[in-house]
């Protein structure tokens, strides 16, 4: 289905903005994942720039009203380029007391609080941790305070529906959400047709709901007309022209791979994986792809799941496994066998915040060094990172691409925000997509399995039930050519060579390092990986508007590096490096390229922000190198 | 050898790898019948995967001119898992032993087991680490002295016949290393049934756990110790033949009866029925000297497998139009 943006013809009557953040926030039971959602559906279908910022806890129910129990959703969205979920909240939407205290510190002075003051009784302010109520004493007064008892109107709302208690107060959200939509103008449309569909087989609760929204969009009309309440206008934003729709990183990945493997010409992708928080929605999103040639293995452990992956890249299937970073430091032991074996396999590390069980929700990028070193021995692999969440779809089909071409494993970074965050994605023409077909080898004349391509050093593809091509492979070290066993000293030292060669060499197969932003010489470059694009951008474009001569290198490919790298650093007097680790990619460039490289890094588990970046620009242009 | 003529020798799915396993090791004795097997099966070396995991029975693929792979571990049942789900007609063997099996891979032996994926897993059980010089392993009996028990361990073994049908095993064998016809029996009945059979092969390591299993496998004292069960007939041992098995009357356990004594007929002596898997759990208990050690097919009650329900029958259609589908669900335009 299709639809248009909606005109709107209200002229003059509303304030304008050109961005805004908003931040819906309750209790993880209180719905805030799906208010956020379609406030981002209803802002994408009017045509708007957006990113968003899914926070939730770890505890799919924690005891109700409680800090740690607070859920979150942010969405950032303007008439203008929006890269970031957003530095500070302009609007808070708080369902109790708890989320309120939690999301206070990142609403900007001056900003809108929209609290629900039906849930600021002294139990919930006391499980808050709130001695008085601040909705009645001064800790509010630098916000504009909305208080509305949005439990009792929602109640009201919901009456006739005959519903119990429990279910009323569920339709809150949905209260909140119709208040919202007008107060950024936004239609109702999309979320009433969801609703009725979500509750087909309830139709009394598709009402209620429905109800529930229109109310809250009424009283903000109503609050209007009297002068309670203050709309805004945002209008649509500049994009390019054509189709559109919103996607997550996750979604964007799983396209990606389900592009390349039409790209390669593989009729059947094989995905072994083990839940882990985030990388399960993969799973999720691609056991319902096996029309489209997708199997999917829900196995017993990660090293299960990478294993499955390797005997289907053995048997001519692509091998796909995903995790994150404690999942992949399990599968570790197999990588290497696809390193030594030379088959191809695709590792999805959706990256969180570490070490081992670590901040499994908040997002982090410090499985770098895991991903370029973390095996034993030798065991060089390529390692790409997406960017944004539309990026995940180009980094997905390259590596389907460079791992059936060179036949090698490709780790592919991601991580907890990219995997959540969504945007809106100018539909690319698949049809006309590169196509890259995977040759499997059939000739048994002069047949040996590791006689390499003398270009790419690639191993041919010979799979299990081709006539005449028998021959036996295994972790123990080869023979170059035939693919013996070999304790030969010498011929260790020759595939160890090669192995490093083949990933090396993949450095001339990749596009020369553009600069993101900027020329490519001045006195600071800004060098990023993965999800940290959007804010790195932005404060490079604000450091640019002040006339800092600064630019934003931002790199896909982490291993090996595309090969004009070192020259481009070397055009620039400073190297700021930031990262959501403790400095490894910093390390990576310095141990590199001999590169002054600086750190900047932040492990909050929570995004850069743009004026963290900026102000790391500043000071780095005011210091001495 | 490059193309696969039919009828194959045996000697035809020997590679022209140099065997490496200690001299008067079981492995070659299983190699042997396991080359003979695949002839008599007719077997196309091109469509046969030896997959196996680290361990000396693990070398198995490099001595087959089929495919094969050597791989970490523990982990073959996973690899062979992912195999049959890219390829769901190759047959597949998976060849481990008692420490890949059931120590560091026994998760995997369970699952591979539990979801009945069509492969055959043929567990050689000598009791012992080999390639890692004579440490005890999980089939180790009470009191087993070696390098990491050198008082003699105190960790009970568990049995393979059990652990397989507790997973839920629909095929369980059992056979001597040396015994070739029984083998070479129980592995053809093993690759004809469709789903995942467990073979367990007693396998002598002559180097660090020599005898291990004389108590049965002493062709002296065979007769009387060993029983070779056949579904449909009365399972009958011994020297005389006159020595069987039935249900001790008012429990639910087996004896070892003698027929002619005692007023026992023909009539007492149990019948194997290789579907029933309460009878086939009894008979895996069974140890000398008490009873005999049981040998053969001891459970087949086969059922759809894993692969046959996952991977669908045609490939995928290479030309759903993907466009269609990235735009499904709302889209709009800008202009």
């Amino acid at each position: 289905m299709s639809t248009t943006a909606p005109t709107h013809d209200r002229t003059g009557t509303r304030e304008v903005r050109e961005a805004v953040v908003v931040r819906f926030a309750g209790d993880s039971g209180d719905g805030m994942q799906l208010t956020g959602s379609q406030f981002t559906l209803e802002t994408a279908l009017a045509g708007l720039d957006l990113t968003t910022f899914p926070d939730y806890p770890a505890e799919i129910r924690a005891p109700v009203g409680t800090t740690f129990g607070v859920s979150a959703f942010q969405i950032h969205f303007g008439s203008v380029d929006v890269k970031t979920a957003g530095d500070e909240i302009d609007v808070l939407v708080a369902m109790n007391p708890a989320a309120l205290k939690v999301n206070l510190g990142n609403l900007r002075l001056g900003g809108i609080i929209v609290a629900d003051s039906g849930s600021f009784g002294d139990r919930n302010l006391a499980k808050a941790g709130y001695d008085a109520n601040p909705l009645e004493d001064n800790t509010l007064a630098p916000y504009q305070v909305i208080r509305l008892d949005v439990t009792q109107l929602t109640m009201n709302a919901v009456e006739s529906f005959g519903l119990s208690k429990k279910e009323a107060l569920r339709c809150r959200n949905m209260w909140a959400l119709g208040l919202m939509l007008w107060m950024y103008d936004r239609d109702r449309t999309a979320t009433t047709s969801w609703l009725a569909k979500k509750f087909a087989s309830r139709e009394t609760l598709a009402q209620a709901n429905i109800a529930a929204i229109n109310a809250g969009h009424a009283y903000g009309e109503t609050a209007e007309l009297s002068g309670n309440l203050t709309g805004y206008r945002v209008a649509d934003a500049d994009l390019p022209p054509g189709e559109y729709r919103t996607i997550s990183g996750t979604e964007a990945l799983v396209w990606g791979l389900v592009s390349g493997l039409r790209s390669a010409g593989i009729p059947r992708l094989v995905f072994g994986s083990y839940p882990i928080t985030p990388a399960s929605p993969v799973l999720h999103s691609l056991a319902t792809m096996r029309d489209l040639g997708v199997i999917t293995f829900q196995a017993e452990d990660e090293i299960a799941a990478v294993c499955s992956a390797i005997g289907a890249s053995y048997g001519g299937a692509l091998g796909v496994t995903s995790s994150s970073g404690p999942g992949i430091a399990l599968k570790t032991e197999a990588i290497g066998l696809a390193v030594s074996a030379e088959l191809p396999l695709i590792i999805l590390n959706m990256q969180r915040a570490g070490p081992s069980t670590g901040l499994p929700t908040k997002t982090e990028q410090s499985d770098l060094f895991q991903a370029v070193y973390g095996r034993n021995g030798d065991t060089p692999v390529a390692v790409l990172a997406a960017a944004t969440s539309t990026d995940c779809f180009e980094v997905g089909r390259e590596a389907v691409r460079l791992a059936t071409k060179y036949m090698t494993p490709v780790i592919l970074l991601s991580d907890g925000y990219l995997a959540n965050a969504a945007e809106p994605w100018l539909l690319p023409d698949l049809d006309g997509l590169e196509t890259w077909p995977v040759r499997f080898h059939t000739d048994p004349e002069g047949f040996e399995p590791f006689r390499r391509d003398p270009v790419t050093l690639a191993r041919p593809w010979a799979v299990p039930g081709t006539p005449g091509l028998m021959h036996r492979i295994g972790g123990i070290e080869k023979q170059d050519g035939t693919g013996h066993i070999s304790y030969d000293p010498d011929n260790h030292q020759t595939m160890t060579d090669v192995r490093a060669a083949k990933i090396a060499g993949i450095a001339d197969d990749v596009p020369p390092q553009a600069v993101a932003l900027g020329e490519d010489t001045g006195r600071l470059a800004v060098v990023g990986w993965g999800s940290t694009f959007g804010p790195i951008n932005k404060g490079v474009e604000r450091a640019r508007a002040k006339g800092q001569a600064v630019s934003h290198v931002h790199l896909r490919y982490l291993n090996p590096f595309p090969a004009n790298l070192g020259t481009l650093l070397g055009n620039f007097e400073r190297i700021l490096v930031p990262e959501m680790n403790n400095g490894q990619l910093v390390t990576m460039l310095r141990s590199t390229f001999l590169v002054p490289a600086e750190p900047l890094t932040k492990v909050t588990g929570q995004p850069f922000k743009i004026s963290e970046i900026e102000a790391a620009i500043d000071a780095a242009l005011e210091s001495q190198p | 050898m490059t193309t696969s003529t039919l009828p194959l020798a045996p000697k035809d799915f020997a590679s022209d790898q140099e065997v490496r396993w200690c001299p008067g090791c079981g492995d070659y004795a299983i190699l042997k019948a396991l080359q003979k097997t695949l002839a008599d099966l007719e077997a196309r070396p091109e469509s046969t995967v030896f997959v196996s995991g680290i361990g000396c029975s693990s070398r198995f693929p490099y001595y087959m001119s089929t495919y094969g792979f050597h791989t970490i571990h523990g982990r073959a049942p996973a690899i062979a898992t992912g195999l049959k789900l890219a390829n769901p007609d190759l047959d597949v063997w998976v060849i481990t032993g008692d420490g890949d099996g059931f120590s560091i891979g026994g998760n995997h032996l369970l699952h591979v087991l539990r979801r009945n994926v069509d492969l055959q897993i043929v567990l050689f059980n000598n009791e012992i680490y080999g390639l890692t010089k004579g440490q005890v392993s999980p089939t180790s009996r009470v009191g087993t002295k070696s390098p990491t028990s050198p008082r003699g361990s105190v960790a009970h073994p568990l049995n393979p016949v059990a652990v397989a049908l507790g997973a839920g095993a629909r095929f369980v064998g059992r056979a001597i290393d040396i015994d070739q016809k029984r083998l070479i029996g129980v592995l053809t009945a093993a690759q004809q049934h469709r789903g995942a059979s467990f073979v367990e092969i007693f396998q002598n390591c002559v180097v660090y756990n020599d005898n291990v299993f004389a108590d049965f496998t002493d062709r002296a004292t065979a007769t009387d110790t060993q029983l070779h069960v056949e579904h449909g007939k009365p399972m009958r041992y011994g020297a005389d033949g006159n020595r069987g098995l039935r249900i001790k009357p008012g429990t639910l356990q087996l004896e070892s009866i003698v027929v002619g004594a005692d007023g026992i007929t023909d009539d007492d002596v149990l019948v194997h029925d290789q579907t029933d898997k309460t009878l086939a759990g009894l008979l895996g208990a069974l140890k000398p000297p008490e009873f005999p050690e049981v040998l053969g097919v001891l459970y087949d009650n086969p059922a759809e497998s894993y692969e046959s329900q996952i991977v669908p029958k045609e490939t995928a259609d290479q030309h759903t139009p993907l466009n269609d589908l990235i735009r499904a669900g709302r889209t709009w335009s800008v202009t």
